[in-house]
């Protein structure tokens, strides 16, 4: 075959040695490979090194080999000198290649275009009114969806609702409830040394469940559910825009709000408070395990107390709290999930994002709603 | 006919392979020798891409040798398998690309992971890479998802041949191409291989791509290799299989373009202009 004889720099690439430059005269005797991997600190000894003013004989003929990088290395410093350059002694296939790279040379890389940090500051602003807007009206047109579903509640999607409370709801119950028995656990532990230097060891009921049913419980309960759910509902709707997914719901005329959104804000909204009323439970249940080994109220007395002590209104408190949450979580987990971009890596920005955003949301939220009843002095 | 082991780069002897109670390959042999452009084609389902995947060290056979660079690969070490690694370049079928870095980083990723070359030399070589396939200045800064489909099979191809391999594996390198980039990619795959004299291993459909470029086609069907010879051979082969394939197939797309060509004479592909020159 003719091929293999002007094939043999990668037959020999057994003989691999660095690759080397030697100067006499107006001859530059190259040896050794001239590859990615045996170029060494080729390019700034060339980039030091300068020839006469008329010619510059290039002597090929200790070259072992010579691949693109090391063609182009050349071509570069070629490019570089006055001299023009004359090739001895050089093996055919190997001139191809630097008479293919002299021809590409011409080109040089186009230096990425460097931003400045005001604009940098300015796109950033820009992209974040955007991205409010872009918020707003989705928060409108789920509204507007919401609104013309509960007219025509046949058209609503039982069986992905469902679907969606039993993935969401039922299925994070353990998580759930162990997170939130050690809170309880942690709550009655830290105010046991308190009360018992007071003499107050029964108050361990009001701490544990004004704690719990107030903050606790609706808290850990969202954050849990915004790293489950919130997380799964963007990048479930990220994948799906990038393979074409919704558009192709929108061609078939199914709006995507519909299939995708309203059912899992619905089955938050009806998952999350179920689960903040279990997180309560089972926090409780931690704080009376606690109260009895570290302070000696025992199962009895403490549910008296806390039957006693404790009103509706705490338990809504929590759990109307929950329901805004939800609201937060669902959205924000779609609305990310529908600002997906292009490709792979932008679903895992959109999905970090929705994460970070439902978390900050819901503390903000829960000051406010601390502020909001104060106020009101419940 | 060369026969002796130098010239053979890769081997395959009773490969077999089984998904569950699926059988893919039953005893397939294939040669692949240094310096062709061996082309492997068949009906889907056929086990063409598994048969690559086999071959690039991505996928293990249930039973039967492979021998790549004359080293079997059921007694491969971490090391060996690194080094072989490092001879081929494989363009996938949608690219492979990666969409978190640019163009330009992506066909430089080999030579900064296995050279110890500067950044800015490293661009440089990128780049040229990139002209070499025919893409214009300042694509390499653009992202993947910024490209048209010719134009990332072009890009996936320039980070193929990042490190000039001695061996290049193309899956499908025209599917969902319009045929002007098709026509693009044939004399690309023939400037690349006439520039490095690499061997050439691909998986296509396409009967154009494997009449223009192709040394040899091994045809697949029936968990084996049904045929080997050049494209003049295989269309008089006798098999039912092979004739159906070729000729069908032929008839069909010869068909189809005297139609479109008719219907619209004057209307120029759109990828045209970065076409190679």
């Amino acid at each position: 075959m003719p091929i293999l004889a002007e094939n043999e720099p990668h037959q020999a690439r057994t003989d691999i040695s660095p690759a080397t430059l030697e100067q006499a005269g107006d001859e530059w005797a190259l040896g050794g490979s001239w590859t990615a991997r045996e170029l060494g600190d080729m390019p700034r000894r060339l980039d030091q090194l300068a020839c006469g003013s008329s010619e510059v004989v290039l002597n090929g003929e200790k070259l072992a080999a010579l691949d693109s990088a090391g063609a182009w290395l050349l071509q570069r410093w070629l490019s570089r000198q006055t001299a023009s350059p004359v090739f001895k002694n050089w093996a055919p296939h190997l001139q191809r290649l630097m008479d293919r790279v002299a021809e590409g040379a011409a080109d040089p890389p186009t230096a990425a275009p460097q931003k400045s940090f005001l604009e940098r500051v300015g796109r950033s602003a820009t992209a974040n009114v955007e991205q409010a807007f872009a918020l707003l009206s989705f928060v409108g047109e789920t509204a507007a969806a919401a609104t013309r579903q509960l007219a025509h509640p046949g058209r609503i999607r039982w069986r992905i609702l469902l679907r969606n409370i039993q993935i969401g709801g039922f299925d994070a119950l353990p998580i759930i409830g162990l997170t939130s028995f050690l809170l309880g656990v942690v709550v009655a532990y830290q105010g046991a040394d308190q009360l018992k230097n007071y003499g107050a060891n029964i108050f361990v009921v009001d701490l544990v469940g004004y704690a719990m049913l107030r903050e606790f419980a609706p808290l850990i309960s969202a954050i849990i559910i915004t790293g489950r759910s919130g997380s799964a509902y963007t990048a479930e709707i990220g994948t799906m825009v990038i393979t074409e997914e919704i558009d192709a719901l929108r061609t078939i005329d199914i709006d995507p709000i519909d299939l995708l959104v309203l059912p899992k804000i619905a089955a938050l909204v009806i998952a999350l408070p179920l689960l903040t009323v279990f997180a309560d439970i089972t926090g409780v249940i931690g704080g009376m395990v606690m109260a009895r080994s570290q302070l000696g109220v025992g199962f009895h007395e403490f549910i008296e107390r806390f039957g006693r002590e404790m009103h509706g209104a705490t338990l809504l408190v929590g759990i109307g709290k929950s329901v805004v949450f939800a609201l937060i979580i669902s959205g924000i987990g779609c609305f990310q999930g529908f600002r997906t971009k292009g490709s792979a890596d932008s679903v895992g920005r959109q999905t970090t994002m929705s994460v970070v955003q439902s978390i900050f949301l819901i503390i903000v939220a829960d000051a406010l709603f601390s502020v909001l009843f104060s106020m009101l002095d419940i | 006919m060369p026969n002796n082991n130098e010239d053979i780069v890769i081997e395959m002897q009773k490969v077999c392979t089984r998904f569950g109670s699926q059988t893919v390959h039953t005893d397939l042999d294939l040669d692949v020798r240094r310096g062709e452009i061996l082309a492997i084609a068949g009906g889907s389902g056929t086990g063409k891409s598994v048969l690559l995947r086999e071959m690039i060290l991505l996928q293990r056979p249930t039973s039967g040798t492979i021998k790549l660079f004359g080293e079997d690969i059921s007694t491969l070490t971490d090391a060996q398998s690194h080094r072989l690694r490092q001879r081929w370049g494989v363009l996938f079928q949608h690219g492979g690309l990666f969409s978190s870095l640019t163009v330009r980083e992506n066909v430089g990723l080999p030579l900064r992971e296995h050279s110890a070359l500067d950044d800015s030399t490293i661009d440089g070589i990128a780049e040229w890479k990139l002209s070499l396939t025919g893409l214009p200045p300042g694509t390499g800064l653009k992202t993947p998802n910024q490209l048209s489909g010719g134009m990332l099979k072009r890009a996936a191809l320039a980070r193929a041949i990042a490190l000039d391999p001695e061996l290049l594996f193309l899956d499908e390198p025209t599917t969902g191409l319009d045929p002007t980039s098709s026509a693009g990619v044939d004399e690309l795959i023939l400037s690349t291989h006439a520039l490095y004299g690499l061997t050439i291993v691909m998986v296509t459909h396409d009967l154009d791509l494997l009449w223009a470029v192709s040394d040899r086609v091994a045809v697949l069907g029936e968990g084996r290799v049904l045929a080997v010879g050049s494209m003049d051979e295989l269309s008089h082969h006798q098999h039912p299989i092979i004739q159906s394939y070729f000729v069908d197939q032929r008839a069909i797309i010869s068909k189809s373009k005297i139609s479109k060509s008719k219907v619209r004479p004057d209307v120029p592909a759109q990828e045209d202009t970065w076409r190679a020159k």
